[in-house]
């Protein structure tokens, strides 16, 4: 089986910006292996470590040590993101430009063709249900909408690896059926996905494995039935692995 | 290549769709023309002292153009975390300093052509002069001045977040330069000595600005300058504009972020 996105002792220390203020690290030297056609998912808290991993992978934060790589190659070179699809956990985009003119750009960037560009465009457009406003500048978009601009770009080079972080949150019950569909429908045609998210209930459903993270370590790897052996469910299991015991309102 | 071309080409999709970028322009064009409607004077030194007052404001204009421009460019991408899809994408932070700058000067250079196609129809009007070479040859010096002043700023926008910190500084440098630049070196021999081989040093390591300054062969004599001498000239605003990238590259290359 071939690791499509890999970690080894990965370790990201913050420097404070504060004068002699510790250094936060956000991962301890964490191992994650995600192979081809699988969807994954990576869980944890809040402050766990699931976007900084992520912005290592996609060369925002450099890793203090440890090595990070896609498709076998270093993250560190641009190339190793010709084949990956990225939705931010929290972005804008160049308000002044139409949804047609950025998903435009963004397929130059990955240098595909005209013809293909041509193609690829109204599909996108049709599938995340913008074909009406894809003429209008980003601004005068919705959150919604905006959203939905993010899904599509990061979809314009067909790519073999999604990485979404938290996807879903933000959003309403319609939105993340609908993201849940399309991870299920990349899922069919083979592709790979790896997205975060802390609502287990969602993650259940539609990953082949999970993996939890918290204070930058990884907890466990494996598959939802794996992971759950021994509670109730998904969400108890997370629960316990975090150390939080359910306790009365004061 | 392609993929600076594209980052460019949002550049000045940005500027274009601004409405402040048009309300300077059109300041400039209006005060050009209000400068050309003086010249029915027909005496030379008032003739000669609008023009040289259009082509001050040619000048102030070009440079808060590319200064201010250039100084949002990367702070506004961070802001907006536009540039986490960005770089998300198989492109390189090089590529992207690349394309902003390749944006920024390209827009400079279109304003530069409209300005000096306004002063050269309404001085033309009146004089019914045509010398398409000096207005050629002083335009040209500029935007290549504008190149070097253009990849200053984006190196300073790469340290300082608020992008008005950074035009604020580029000005005054720029202005600096422009200003005394050619009279440092006699101004340092007048100086007692740490202070005189410091402001030396300073003269022989700053790029000349103040060399790519036509406006007298305008105003003046409508002289050309040697073919020769623009060619030089345009090799070291491209040596200047080469290093400032470079820096520019060298802090931006492994940069967080995220903070
Ligand atoms: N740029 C940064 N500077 C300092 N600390 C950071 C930075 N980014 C993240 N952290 C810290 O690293 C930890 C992990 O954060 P993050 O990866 O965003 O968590 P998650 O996405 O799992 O909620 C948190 O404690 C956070 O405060
Ligand atoms: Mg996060």
């Amino acid at each position: 089986m071939s690791a499509i996105l890999k970690t080894e002792k990965l370790r990201v220390e913050f420097k404070s910006t504060e004068f002699r203020q510790a250094v936060k690290v956000a991962l301890h030297g964490l191992d994650l292996e995600v192979n081809a056609g699988e969807v994954f998912g990576f869980l944890g808290p809040n402050g766990a470590g699931k976007t900084t991993t992520m912005n290592v992978l996609l060369g925002f934060v450099p890793a203090t040590s440890g090595t990070a790589s896609l498709f076998g190659i270093d993250v560190r070179q641009p190339i190793a993101r010709q084949r990956i699809g990225y939705l931010p956990e929290l972005t804008y985009y160049y308000k002044f430009l139409t949804a047609d003119e950025l998903l435009r750009f963004y397929a130059k960037i990955f240098g595909l063709t005209r013809a293909e560009t041509d193609r690829r465009i109204p599909e996108l457009l049709k599938l995340v249900e913008l074909e009406h406003a894809a003429k209008r500048p980003i601004k005068s978009y919705s959150k919604g909408m905006q959203q939905r601009v993010g899904l599509a770009q990061a979809l314009i080079n067909n790519p073999d690896l999604l990485v979404l972080d938290e996807p879903t949150s933000g959003l309403d019950p319609l939105g993340r059926m609908k993201v849940r569909e399309i991870i299920q429908r990349l899922k069919n045609e083979g592709k790979t996905v790896f997205f975060s998210s802390h609502e287990l209930g969602e993650v259940e459903t539609v990953c082949d494995r999970v993996a939890i993270v918290h204070q930058g370590e990884l907890k466990t790897v494996g598959s939802v039935a794996d992971v759950s052996a021994g509670s109730v469910n998904l969400e108890q299991a997370f629960l316990k692995i975090v150390g939080v015991q359910s306790q009365p309102l004061p | 290549m392609n993929k600076i071309i594209a980052l460019a080409g949002v550049v000045i999709k940005e500027l274009y769709r601004r409405k402040d970028f048009y309300v300077l322009f059109v300041l400039t064009a209006l005060l050009t023309v209000a400068a050309g409607a003086v010249n029915f004077f027909h005496d030379d030194k008032i003739v000669r002292y609008v023009k040289d007052i259009c082509l001050l404001l040619i000048w102030v204009s070009a440079l808060v153009i590319a200064i201010v421009t250039t100084a949002r460019q990367i702070p506004a991408e961070r802001e907006a975390r536009t540039i986490f899809p960005l770089l998300a994408k198989p492109v390189s932070r090089g590529q992207v300093i690349a394309g902003k700058f390749l944006g920024c000067w390209l827009a400079t250079g279109v304003a530069l052509l409209v300005f000096y196609f306004f002063f050269a129809v309404i001085t033309g009007s009146r004089e019914h002069l045509w010398p398409w070479a000096v207005y050629f040859q002083a335009a040209w010096m500029q935007w290549v001045m504008l190149a070097i002043v253009i990849a200053m700023v984006v190196l300073g926008s790469i340290y300082f977040a608020a992008p008005s910190s950074t035009s604020t500084i580029s000005f005054i440098v720029v202005v600096g330069i422009l200003g005394i630049g050619s009279h440092l070196k006699v101004i340092a021999l007048q100086q007692p000595e740490p202070m005189q081989f410091i402001l030396t040093a300073i003269y022989f390591l700053m790029p000349h600005l103040e060399w790519f300054d036509l406006r007298d062969f305008v105003v003046y004599d409508q002289s050309l300058v040697s073919w020769s001498a623009l060619a030089l000239a345009t090799g070291y605003a491209a040596v200047w504009t080469g290093i400032f990238l470079m820096l520019a590259w060298l802090g931006f290359r492994r940069k967080n972020l995220t903070t």
